[in-house]
């Protein structure tokens, strides 16, 4: 096929992006009781808040492939939950009701009103909806607002009228908000200025003189249009609007935010104004202005309201009103409007406030944040500020209002949610020879940055453990009786014995439980109504509830090999080959079946069911032989009274270690379908499905867990079966929570020797041997397959590089516009001297002390494998912030490495200025725990990128590239290379002499290095202004990249191209080539082109599962991890590209985005195929699926294609 | 010339409709403060974009947001003396 790129690549998220944007609170399932709907990237998550649960519950998430871009909820008169509309990118009105039943959103209305993409005038950025739910207001950034009408038909459905216009030209648009005007015209509160007279004026005196206005549209709804009914002169620097309660509740109007002030804003209502109290402190500067950042209104129960309203510092005020008449009417005219300090938590982009006393916070950086409200605030000594002392007028002078911050009185820290927000660098590789690598991350910005070490394993709560008189093979648990609903029991099966301790008040060993003691067990039943079976070598044991004690014994010189029991049924194979099978007999004694099998080979194990509800016995026995078969046989009596007759048979790759037949949850009609779990000595774990009747078996998935033979254990996790397989490590098979397709994740915990459930009434959970130890256990969050350790870091994080050796990370982190630590604590000892000495209170909750214009800045090593936590700390000072970091083995230095560190003195980020920039060398000591400086280089420009390249140290300047050496003094500059690219360098790549320089704005040059000539020469570079943030060399010719606008692509050289530029000789022919259009005379070609959404921030390629293939794994800002997977068969991707083709117009985008134009929001998609979209499929009902199989080329089943999508995430992926 | 009248009113509608719509005798002034302010509204919009930035520059979202419409009531300086 002439189409097909000559490489596809499968996009796959693996962690979605955890950057809350958005977050509201509304009753959106209709239960009486809020939930919180987020916005991550593309993501809506609904999420409740439970005092039962102790926190967070996802209820649902979606990827409505588009950017969302605002929220807002209504609820039409008289409904009985909330609706939804998603502003987003596709220039559409979408509105949404979530059915709780179905688990999904149902798209209601899609009405298209602008163009797609995100534009000045399209508007989509500004979303207010009346809080009567009557109409709702779409407003543009500039120009554009539309007011939709949303009414009910007499089906009670939800329509939506055509837009009605309330533009205004030249006009832009600071903030919206629907006022509460109870049931009279429904009124938005703009924020305008409008800049149509300082655009022609060139004394430049219009523009000084502009007005911001607080403009009041009304829309008519006898009329059906929109007015402008008033509009008044605010303070000039107000960015924020907020609703005040009106009708009965209150007098209604707005509070207008701006620099340093909280003004009351109403028609025929005098203004209120306070000032936003300014913090106290050694390190605080007193002349500092804030703005109000985030808020919340909350009204109370029996009336009455208030609003929690954060300042850029993180500090909550609650601002009040004072109503004249409180006493009889609750809307009368306003007396004065309060301020006083509340908390301090993160600075967030939305604050959320739940009826249930809960604050959720969707911090902007970090991890997320419940608290719970303890008090309100009200009767504490914190001083309030009214607006009797302030003058309304914005323009005359005040005296501003002090508080001092304090730790948290009124809010409770109740849970976090994990966030890699924002993500500034990321490494793949294993430090702790593990069988996968670990993700080693920094995220985070100023004191709230942190290192994180992620798994993809599940989190273990460790609760017992004690150590045993000898190891262990293997332990059991029991109940005495089928209707028990703890264990009375644990067995361990020791070398030559067994051990049986009785689960009460203590663990302890008892004699007296009728167990056969000396000899070790197979297997250890509950069996019957209230008999116990153990099963050893040599027989079969059966003790009944009076203790009376029953023994079967094997045939002579034959032994047990492999049980298989269930309540009602046993199943033994015996060391010649034969199987027997026992069944419960009506006294609950055991009943030997006279049908016996014979196999040909060793049983090396055997798999049974457990019985069926309403049934007496469980149909189907699993016989696991080593000639790499599994047998399926009948326990029932066909029709010549025969039981044990095969009834198909399975070939393996190697012999079966373990069988288990058991129900797990998954997306069938039923809701559950019974499978075979094998596990075999190779170390590979296959799930497939059993017919219930016929006891065929079919649809395949299997996976390499660990090189050790696998061993199977039922077990049970928040109350659904689960699978768990322990090999070199334990792993847990589990149906996904979201989409119910098996997903295999190791848990974070030692490796076990055997396990098996155990419930008692103080815990439920696992218990398992691990060498001479006994460990209880239990997994409660299956919600996430990443596990994150955390170490808290000093600065936002600007770049970390690895010690060549030694498992430490050098982390360079740096703060703009913050005090260096030096210069704080010398505040704080002027301060101490005059003011005597406060607790400094920590950077974590109330940030650092801000200074326009300073830098705080350090080089941290961090330890995370064996301490987990910051080795040394080295501060930078001289207003000096790292840029870059690397180690660089100098070869004049007889290989010694050296950390190389790149700052930049006296930055300012915009409009981008410095004094200079200098290279810092450090050579490492104590096995690199400590650093020691040597010397440092002045250049003409903070370094943003450098590299180790041939035993020395390369380094982007700017536009230019250059070569230095390690000299005594300082570095000695070897060669260099004037304007190797046309912006900045931003990141270095190298393989051999080849040197990939990634632009800040002009994509990938190719440079190569002549030896002989010592000369660096750019050969090829690119067609497209790629504002590159991270590139990683796939191969010699090809490299992957990210851009600063969301697109990850790859680019190859062509291979004619490449092969002259390496031409032995000076390379006199690539320089004397004629550049071609103001570039190197040749070009690189793009293979892969992808829009992700979030900003790439580091990519590479590297293999993610244990005996996996290489895939390019990529970070982004937002805390997203993901994955490309390359194609390795054609047949596969023309599956995938008709299934994405399917998908896109049978499960639509929920925002109204075309699929198609969103992964191609830049550049056409090229060589990808959406995997996050193909993932879909899995949650289409069945006769959607069947349709979509029939319409795909070649043979496809929905089963083959689930196969497919299932085997592209499990194998290469998580 | 009734034609040439018809495109005319279709031109004026089109920039009345879509800001930028350029004519002949756009002005450089007009052209790249038309330029400045469909990119500060991109950078608002897209949230990566502006979380990027307000990173860069060390201060909370919410304060670059307001930043950057402030810049684009006059994002490249005062418009040029007419001349006649």
């Amino acid at each position: 096929m002439t189409t097909m790129s000559s490489l596809y690549m499968y996009s796959l998220t693996v962690q979605p992006p955890s950057a809350t944007t958005h977050a509201i609170v509304a009753d959106f399932a209709g239960w009486g009781r809020q939930q919180i709907l987020t916005a991550n990237g593309s993501i809506l998550s609904l999420l409740e808040v439970s005092r039962m649960q102790k926190g967070f519950n996802t209820i649902h998430t979606h990827d409505v492939f588009g950017i969302i871009r605002g929220l807002a909820t209504f609820r039409l008169a008289g409904a009985n939950k909330d609706y939804i509309i998603i502003a987003s990118d596709s220039g559409r009105i979408a509105t949404l009701e979530y059915m709780p039943d179905e688990k999904r959103f149902k798209p209601i209305h899609l009405e298209t009103f602008g163009k797609s993409g995100i534009r000045r005038v399209v508007p989509g950025q500004y979303i207010a909806a009346d809080p009567k739910g009557r109409a709702v207001m779409f407003a543009s950034i500039e120009k554009n607002k539309l007011v939709y009408i949303l009414n009910r038909n007499v089906e009670g459905e939800l329509t939506i009228s055509s837009p009605l216009e309330a533009h205004k030209p030249q006009t832009l648009v600071y903030s919206v908000c629907a006022l509460d005007v109870a049931y009279e015209n429904p009124i938005f509160a703009v924020l305008e200025v409008d800049y149509s007279d300082s655009e022609q004026d060139p004394t430049g005196r219009a523009y000084a003189e502009i007005e911001k206005q607080l403009v009041y549209y009304e829309l008519d709804l006898g009329l059906n249009h929109v007015v402008r009914k008033w509009a008044d002169t605010v303070d000039r620097t107000a960015t924020m609007l907020f609703r005040v309660p009106g009708g009965n509740w209150g007098p209604s109007g707005v509070l207008v935010c701006g620099e340093e002030n909280i003004t009351y804003r109403h028609i025929n209502q005098e203004a209120f104004r306070v000032p936003i109290p300014r913090r106290l402190g050694a390190t605080e500067d007193p002349q500092r202005k804030r703005y109000i950042t985030a808020g919340t209104m909350y009204t109370l129960k029996g009336g009455g309201f208030f609003w929690l309203l954060q300042s850029e510092d993180g500090d909550l005020f609650k601002v009040t009103l004072d109503l004249k008449d409180s006493r009889t009417k609750t809307n009368g005219a306003v007396r004065r409007l309060k301020i006083k300090y509340f908390d301090t938590v993160p600075v967030a982009s939305s604050v959320c406030l739940l009826r249930s006393g809960f604050l959720y916070l969707a911090c902007e950086v970090g991890d997320r944040h419940l608290y719970e409200l303890e008090r309100l605030g009200d009767d504490d000594d914190e001083l309030v500020f009214d607006s009797d002392s302030f003058p309304a007028d914005p323009t005359e002078d005040y005296t501003p209002a002090y508080f001092q911050p304090r730790p948290l009185v009124n809010l409770v820290l109740v849970e976090t949610i994990d966030s890699m927000n924002p993500l500034i660098g990321c490494k793949v590789t294993n430090l702790t020879q593990e069988d996968a690598p670990q993700i080693y991350t920094i995220s985070g910005a100023g004191a709230r940055s942190t290192f994180r070490t992620s798994r993809n394993s599940l989190e273990v709560l460790d609760l017992v453990e004690s150590e045993l008189p000898q190891p262990a093979s293997a332990v059991w648990t029991t109940k005495k009786t089928v209707d028990d609903e703890y264990d009375s029991y644990i067995v361990l099966s020791l070398s030559a014995m067994t051990l049986v301790l009785s689960i009460g008040e203590d663990v302890e060993e008892i004699t007296d439980s009728g167990f056969l003691k000396e000899t070790t067990t197979l297997a250890v039943q509950q069996f019957g109504e209230d008999s116990l079976l153990q099963i050893h070598p040599k027989g079969i044991r059966h003790i009944d509830a009076n203790g009376k004690i029953t023994d079967w014994p094997t045939p002579q010189h034959r032994t047990i090999v492999a049980a298989a029991t269930n309540n009602r049924q046993v199943a033994i194979a015996l060391s010649s080959g034969e199987i027997n099978y026992f069944e419960c007999d009506s006294d609950g004694s055991l009943a030997k079946s006279d049908d016996e099998a014979i196999m040909t080979g060793t049983v090396t194990c055997l798999g049974l069911g457990e019985v069926p509800e309403g049934r007496v016995r469980s149909d189907y026995l699993a016989v696991g032989c080593d000639d790499c078969t599994v047998r399926i046989m009948s326990l029932f009596a066909d029709g010549a009274g025969d039981r044990l007759k095969q009834q198909s048979i399975q070939a393996l790759t190697s012999p079966p270690s373990a069988l288990n037949i058991m129900a797990m949850k998954d997306r069938s009609s039923h809701g559950s379908t019974l499978y075979l779990h094998v596990g075999l000595y190779s170390g590979i774990y296959i799930r497939t499905i059993m017919d219930e009747v016929t006891g065929e078996l079919s649809e395949t998935r299997r996976r390499f867990l660990g090189p050790k033979p696998v061993k199977l254990v039922r077990v049970s996790v928040k109350g659904d079966s689960a699978i768990l397989a322990l090999t070199s490590r334990p792993w847990l098979g589990y149906a996904d929570p979201q989409n119910r397709s098996l997903t295999l994740t190791p848990l974070s915990y030692l490796p076990l020797e055997s396990a098996w459930s155990f419930t008692s009434k103080e815990f439920t959970g696992m218990i398992g041997i691990h060498a001479q130890d006994l460990r209880i256990f239990a997994i409660d969050k299956l919600s996430t397959n990443l596990h994150q350790e955390s170490i808290s870091l000093a600065y936002t994080p600007r770049g970390f590089v690895r010690h060549p050796e030694h498992p430490l990370f050098y982390v360079i982190e740096a703060d703009n516009n913050v005090l260096a630590a030096p210069t704080r604590e010398k505040l704080i000892q002027d301060y101490a001297a005059t003011n005597g000495s406060a607790p400094p209170l920590p950077p974590e909750d109330f940030g650092y002390p801000r200074a326009k214009g300073h830098w705080a800045s350090c080089i941290q090593i961090v330890d995370p494998v064996t301490g987990k936590e910051v080795v040394a700390t080295i501060e930078l000072d001289q207003n000096e912030a790292a840029v870059s970091v690397v180690a660089v083995p100098f070869e004049s230095q007889g290989g010694e490495t050296f950390l190389a560190v790149g700052t930049g003195k006296d930055m300012v980020s915009s409009p981008l200025s410095f004094t200079c920039g200098y290279v810092h060398i450090y050579r490492f000591l104590d096995n690199g725990r400590s650093l020691d400086f040597i010397h440092k280089t002045k250049i003409e420009a903070p370094p943003l990128a450098m590299l180790s390249f041939k035993g020395r140290l390369l380094v982007g300047i700017g536009a230019d590239l250059r070569i230095y050496d390690l000299g005594i003094k300082q570095l000695l500059r070897k060669t260099q290379v004037v304007g190797v690219v046309p912006t900045r360098v931003m990141d270095l790549q190298t393989q051999g002499s080849r040197i990939i320089c990634a632009d800040q704005r002009e994509s990938l040059t190719y440079v190569v290095h002549k030896e002989q000539e010592n000369r660096l020469i750019p050969f090829v570079d690119d067609t497209v202004a790629r504002y590159t943030t991270c590139a990683a060399m796939i191969d010699y010719e090809t490299t992957v990249g990210g851009d600063k606008f969301g697109n990850v692509w790859m680019l190859r050289c062509p291979p004619k191209v490449s092969e002259v530029a390496d031409e032995p000789g000076g390379g006199l022919h690539l320089l004397h080539e004629k550049g071609y259009l103001g570039g190197t005379s040749n070009r690189l070609d793009l293979v892969m082109h992808f829009y992700t959404q979030d900003i790439p921030m580091a990519i590479q390629k590297i293999a993610l599962t244990p005996g996996g293939e290489k895939v390019v794994f990529w970070a982004g800002l937002q805390g997203t991890l993901g994955v490309f997977v390359p194609f390795e068969d054609r047949k596969d991707v023309r599956m995938f590209q008709q299934l994405e083709l399917a998908l896109r117009t049978d499960d639509k985008p929920l925002a109204g985005r075309d699929h198609l134009a969103y992964r191609g929001y830049y550049i056409p998609v090229k060589g990808a195929i959406d995997g996050d979209l193909c993932e879909r499929f899995l949650l289409l009902p069945n006769d959607v699926k069947q349709r979509i199989a029939a319409s795909i080329d070649g043979n496809w089943t929905p089963s083959s294609i689930e196969g497919k999508i299932w085997n592209m995430r499990g194998l290469y992926a998580f | 010339m009734a034609d040439k009248l018809r495109a005319q009113q279709q031109l004026e509608a089109l920039q009345a409709r879509y800001i930028g719509t350029g004519h002949a005798d756009t002005t450089k002034f007009e052209w790249t403060s038309n330029i400045a302010r469909d990119t500060f509204a991109s950078y608002i919009g897209h949230p990566p974009v502006l979380e990027y930035i307000a990173l860069g520059l060390g201060e909370p979202r919410e304060k670059v947001r307001a930043q950057m419409i402030e810049k684009m009531i006059q994002p490249v300086g005062k418009p040029p003396e007419v001349q006649d």
